[in-house]
């Protein structure tokens, strides 16, 4: 649309012909209150408070549905504007309760703003309020009709949005009431039966719907509001984090994304939203165990602990070799964790016996794509990419985000999705065509394409431009033929799907045993090379490490992962083996361990991970367990308890450390900050912890192929990009098997391990799987 | 069946066929039914909307916009089918006129629907009937039924190789739906609620197609206009007002009922000539012009001709035709309750001022009647009103307010006579109390 210029308040704007006023108004730093107008949601133009006036227009006008043309003139503030709006508030807090002293949303509540601003300070009415109970929806969502003011974002953000339709209006006039989708005794509905996302308890302007898990626990100002990424799935959506100090470090009371920090905006899923109280839990390891001489694991300290696990270790390495160690790493640790973990575990350790629970091919994904950069599309550019195919996968449950971003695009842009799959999924409501594959039929897609039979491929190849998502239905040869498919065409680029928040940061971080970071052959280690004591040949992948056939290893360390329950392990392979477990709680593998650390959780840690798309964001300490240490710090005390020089591992201080000790003093003097602004000024960095993470971080940017980050927008909070293999010469995974991947198939309310312990997801899908129940039994 | 009322001076062309047994179609045609439709499919659809055009008929829903007007706003070409929708959700206080013609002359709203549809090239109609007249439903779809019998519906209309098909439908009991884009809404199976315009229905009407909407009566009235020719039609009104139309004369007067008059009669003269005068020997306190929804005139005020422009210039509106006449026993202050009971009842709820508004202009009045008012309470009731005036999603909001507001200025003294504890100055007369429900 041509830019056109209209006058607003006396000033001239310039926008595109059919801007909503209101956002061309919003843009230009006027601001036009509204409690119905939500920017991606249909317009409503019910609440009236966007009233403007228009020259030679009789009445006031929306500018929530006013769109913008050449000469147009509007009055935004003026004694008959202020007395609308003014007449709106009061409107409202007739009926509306006056309890804003105990209600949630006091301090953060639209209505208390609009009052703020208009003044609506005197009730004109002597009668009494509109009264309804309050109900109890799920688990999760809480509703207060008297505080309602009828704005419909929750059943906007529920039916478009979400695309679940949950909620409705029931009744008429000054009786309407919201109304979730599951009838209750009355008739009217008293029972949600959805995605328990949580959307509409984040988009309510008022204190309406409240949140089960915060609700009436604190005001939102004696929380410390900390932005980081969600440990649950591999979207990385960005979670608000609302901590509280407690009498064992800090509590965490609330998740969710109204600062829209990230590239979610306020999006979140029930797992982001609801899914931190795993860190309360009261099974969390606090403490580290040690096996007493009963055989049982009791209490430790942190330093007998690490004696033990060090001379162990040590005592393996150097009698038996490093090759009779194995190393499991996490797909939920940061890139620095698990970048140094496979650092200790190969410089260290002495072995390439290293891996992680794989979820999806990475490897093979990134050696087909190697010497092509830029054929990877970012989580950022699905909502306004023209056409995309989604092959595989369930993004649903499995990528909420991603199905949410899908939904966009295809709601607001009118994008093309295809959807080609071998099980019915919810996306193809959105999808333009869509095309059923056998089971297991994948790696036969590209031909299919390519053969321009059916209507499907004929619109896909007709595309001149396209990204391509695809599930972990693609492994090894499936990806590479589909890859290849796409590099022959122009403009087309490819994401590929994993389950965990760092999945994608465990493989591009080298958790392989025949690859560095990066992707990087360890036949062929290239920048690699000064690693001390490489050793050259690869290692065993987690299974075999895992098999008895294999006689067992020495001794076995295993990071934030659960094999023993995802594999179904046969125990005897772990009889004759020293095992390391670092977790957050007494896991089916910890519970066999000789050594168990309690770990700190993504939460409680910074440092940086790497969504499925390759988006790599910081991760912020939002909360303490007393207790709990990060695994960076308990690798690196481990590697001391070897008796190691911790500093080859971590490269802290290096350079920096004279310049910095002389104006430590300014920082002492209370002058932080200053010292700060003077270090930057002079290139140089505090690195005088072991336990910096940002230490490994200068390390990988220096030796990772693709990890070439956008430093100054990670550093104020944004997702940047990072690239799979570069530049690397084609290496297809040598150590391949079937049993190599296993994907986790969590579904919207389940998170692995870890979501055993997220109390508040599990009531959620008990309550889910009740309704069902009940409606199957009808 | 309601009896019929006539007086002389009326001019009687919608309800020429009342009382005749036109609901039968021979009948019908026997009056000279269809004649008109048939005269149209030899005209060309810019012939029929000109000839609409300058008969000067306005819509004789309330709003009164000219309808040939209307017909002209359908674009020529459309890639969604066009519509014409018939608003027969007579819902307007104090009106009734559609009532009678869906009673006695069904086939006209049929007639006047199918030249609709040549004028703007739709080839389907919907006839909308308010839930509550359910009981015309039969007879309705029997005329509908009947002409799709004689070829006068269906995919060849009266031979001509012209397709028009007539859909009936019934509400649910919302005076809301009455606004056309709520009709809409409720017609496509939604909840009833106005949609956002722009754009008009004209353009993006039912199912996103073009739709002319039009009163019952306004449609009724086209086969009249096209049989007696415009000008004839136009002669018999005053300017920009054309023709004749019905009034529902209620309340008040010794000879209530419905009477087709000439636009721009008296209405004095309609209410103390036609009407008898106020019943009982009683004097007259006030009038409401136009249906419930019109700000109420004075006796020294009603010495206006009855068109929209008129009226428009004494500060009320003709609106649907509903002239409601009060006498000087009724108390003003349960008359404004009343109204505004009724609006609060229908208010959809969609946009605040109206939601809100109106259950408080409805709980402040039901108290201040009863007698517990307070001074302040009179101008709060009128700055609630003006504050809704004007501000709501659709009309309904200004159809609560205008009256309020006109109540409270024209007769602020009786609103001061119901201060101090005193109880209704009406309740002492024995006069029985309208409920509010």
């Amino acid at each position: 649309m041509p830019d056109v210029t209209f006058t607003v308040d006396g000033k001239k704007l310039t926008a595109p012909a059919g801007t909503l006023l209101i956002e061309a108004c919003r843009k230009a730093g006027i601001e036009i209150p509204s409690f119905c107008y939500y920017p991606g949601l249909s317009l409503q133009a019910a609440c009236r408070m966007c009233l403007v006036r228009q020259e030679k227009v009789p009445k006031l006008q929306t500018a929530c549905t006013t769109t913008v043309a050449e000469g147009q003139i509007f009055t935004t503030e003026s004694p008959e504007i202020t007395q609308a709006r003014k007449a709106m508030t009061e409107l409202l807090l007739g009926n509306h309760p006056l309890d804003c002293p105990v209600c949630d949303a006091g301090g953060e509540c639209e209505l208390q703003d609009m009052t703020f601003k208009y003044g609506a300070g005197e009730s004109l009415y002597a009668e009494t309020k509109q009264h309804r109970n309050e109900q109890q929806w799920s688990p999760a969502v809480f509703y207060d009709r008297p505080r309602c003011i009828l704005c419909y974002r929750c059943v906007r953000v529920c039916g478009e949005g979400m695309d679940v339709w949950a909620l409705g209006v029931e009744n008429r006039g000054v009786h309407s009431v919201i109304v979730p989708n599951v009838p209750g005794e009355n008739g009217g509905g008293d029972q949600l039966d959805c995605e328990e996302c949580g959307m509409c308890i984040d988009i309510c302007p008022v204190g309406a719907l409240t949140s089960g898990s915060y609700r009436y626990k604190t005001r939102p100002w004696e929380m410390n509001h900390v932005s980081t990424v969600c440990t649950h799935c591999a979207d990385g959506c960005k979670v608000t984090l609302g901590v509280r100090q407690s009498n064992n470090g800090s509590e965490i009371v609330r998740g969710d994304n109204r600062d829209k920090s990230g590239m979610n905006g306020d999006f979140l899923c029930a797992k982001g939203r609801f899914g931190f109280d795993f860190v309360n839990h009261p099974e969390r390891l606090t403490t580290p165990l040690l096996r007493n001489a009963a055989g049982e694991l009791e209490p430790a300290t942190w330093e007998d602990a690490l004696r033990v696990a060090g001379a162990r270790l040590k005592e393996v390495r150097d009698s038996r070799g490093g090759a009779t160690i194995g190393v499991i790493g996490s797909n939920r640790t940061t890139n620095e964790e698990n970048y140094l973990l496979q650092k200790f575990a190969r410089t260290v350790l002495a072995t390439n016996n290293i891996d992680h629970e794989r979820t999806t091919d990475y490897a093979a994904f990134a050696c087909a794509l190697a010497g092509h950069p830029g054929k990877t599309a970012g989580l950022r550019e699905i909502p306004s990419a023209p056409a995309i195919l989604l092959v595989g996968g369930n993004p649903t449950d499995e990528h909420p985000f991603l199905a949410w971003q899908l939904r966009t695009n295809v709601r607001l842009n009118k994008a093309r999705l295809y959807i080609a799959n071998s099980r019915p999924i919810k996306l193809e409501r959105q999808a333009k065509l869509t095309q059923e594959l056998p089971p297991g039929g994948y790696w036969r897609l590209a031909a299919f394409l390519d053969a321009g039979q059916s209507d499907f491929s004929k619109a896909i190849l007709a595309e001149e431009s396209l990204i391509v998502i695809f599930g972990e239905e693609f492994r090894g040869p499936a990806v590479e033929s589909l890859i290849a498919w796409g590099l022959k065409r122009a403009n087309v680029r490819f994401a590929y799907l994993g389950d965990h928040a760092n999945s994608h940061g465990a493989a591009d971080m080298g958790l392989f045993p025949d690859l560095l970071p990066g992707y990087v052959p360890v036949t062929a280690p290239g920048p690699f090379a000064e690693y001390p004591n490489l050793p050259a040949a690869p290692g065993k992948t987690l299974p075999q490490m895992l098999d008895v056939a294999n006689g067992g290893l020495g001794a076995l360390l295993v990071v934030g992962a659960n094999p023993v329950t995802r594999r179904e392990v046969d125990l005897a392979a772990l009889q004759n083996t020293f095992l390391i477990v670092q977790d957050l709680f007494l896991t089916e593998t910890a519970a066999l361990a000789h050594v168990v650390f309690p770990a700190a959780s993504l939460y409680e840690k910074s440092g940086t991970v790497t969504n499925t798309f390759g988006d790599l964001q910081m991760v912020r300490k939002a909360s303490d367990r007393a207790g709990a240490k990060p695994d960076f710090e308990i690798l690196v005390r481990l590697a001391g308890a070897m008796g190691e020089e911790v500093k080859k591992l971590v490269p802290f201080g290096r350079g920096a450390m004279t310049a910095d000790l002389g104006q430590s003093r300014g920082a002492q003097a209370g002058e932080a900050d200053r010292h700060a602004v003077w270090l930057e000024a002079n290139g140089l960095e505090p690195r005088l912890s072991p336990f910096d993470p940002f230490a490994v971080l200068d390390e990988i940017e220096r030796l990772v192929p693709g990890y070439k980050l956008d430093r100054m927008n990670l550093m104020t909070g944004n997702d940047v990009r990072t690239e799979v293999a570069p530049t690397q010469p084609a290496t297809a995974s040598a150590i391949g098997g079937e049993d190599l991947i296993v994907p986790a198939h969590d579904t919207l309310f389940t998170s692995s391990t870890l979501g055993r312990y997220c109390s508040g997801l599990n009531e959620i899908e008990a309550h889910q799987t009740r309704e069902h129940a009940e409606a199957a039994a009808d | 069946m309601p009896r019929l009322v006539s007086h002389p001076d009326e001019v009687k062309i919608v309800s020429r066929r009342f009382g005749q047994g036109a609901a039968n179609i021979d009948r019908y045609i026997e009056l000279g039914g269809y004649e008109s439709v048939k005269k149209c499919l030899a005209q060309t659809s810019d012939w029929i909307v000109n000839e609409i055009k300058s008969s000067n008929l306005r819509g004789r829903g309330g709003a009164g916009f000219s309808t040939g007007m209307k017909w002209s706003f359908v674009p020529k070409q459309s890639a969604k089918p066009k519509y014409i929708l018939v608003n027969g959700d007579e819902s307007e206080p104090g009106t009734c006129k559609d009532h009678l013609i869906f009673l006695h002359d069904p086939h006209a709203v049929i007639e006047g629907t199918i030249i609709a549809g040549l004028a703007v090239g739709a080839k389907s109609g919907f006839i909308y009937l308010r839930g509550e007249y359910r009981y015309l439903l039969e007879i309705l779809e029997r005329a509908v039924a009947d002409a799709y019998a004689r070829g006068f519906l269906g995919k060849n209309i009266f031979g001509s190789g012209t397709e028009f098909e007539i859909i009936t439908q019934t509400g649910a009991g919302a005076y809301e739906v009455g606004e056309e884009s709520a009709l809409m809404e409720s017609l496509e199976g939604k909840r009833g609620i106005p949609r956002i315009k722009p754009p008009f229905p004209a353009v993006v009407g039912l199912y996103g197609g073009p739709t002319v909407i039009n009163n019952a009566e306004t449609v009724a009235t086209v086969p009249h206009v096209i049989a007696m020719g415009a000008a004839a039609y136009a002669e018999l009104g005053t300017p920009r007002n054309g023709g004749t139309r019905l009034f529902c004369l209620s309340g008040h007067v010794q000879f209530p009922g419905v009477y087709e008059l000439p636009m721009g009669y008296n209405l004095k003269k309609m209410i103390y000539e036609v009407g008898g005068g106020v019943a009982n020997g009683n004097q007259l306190k006030a009038v409401v012009p136009g249906g419930s929804s019109t700000p109420v005139l004075r006796p020294e005020e009603i010495d206006i001709g009855m068109d929209f422009d008129q009226v428009g210039k004494a500060g009320s509106m003709l609106g649907s035709g509903g002239v409601v006449v009060i006498d000087d026993h009724t108390c003003v202050v349960e008359f404004a309750l009343r109204t505004i009971g009724f609006y609060q009842h229908e208010s959809c709820g969609w946009c605040i001022p109206c939601r809100e508004g109106t259950d408080w202009l409805k709980k402040s009045l039901a108290r201040f009647h009863a007698g517990f008012g307070k001074a302040t309470d009179i101008d709060n009731i009128q700055y609630l009103a003006e504050n809704m005036l004007g501000r709501t999603f659709c009309p309904l909001g200004d159809a609560a307010a205008m009256p309020t507001i006109a109540f409270v200025k024209k007769f602020r003294k009786e609103f001061e006579d119901h201060l101090n504890g005193e109880p209704c100055p009406f309740a002492r007369e024995g006069v029985p109390h309208l409920t509010v429900v």
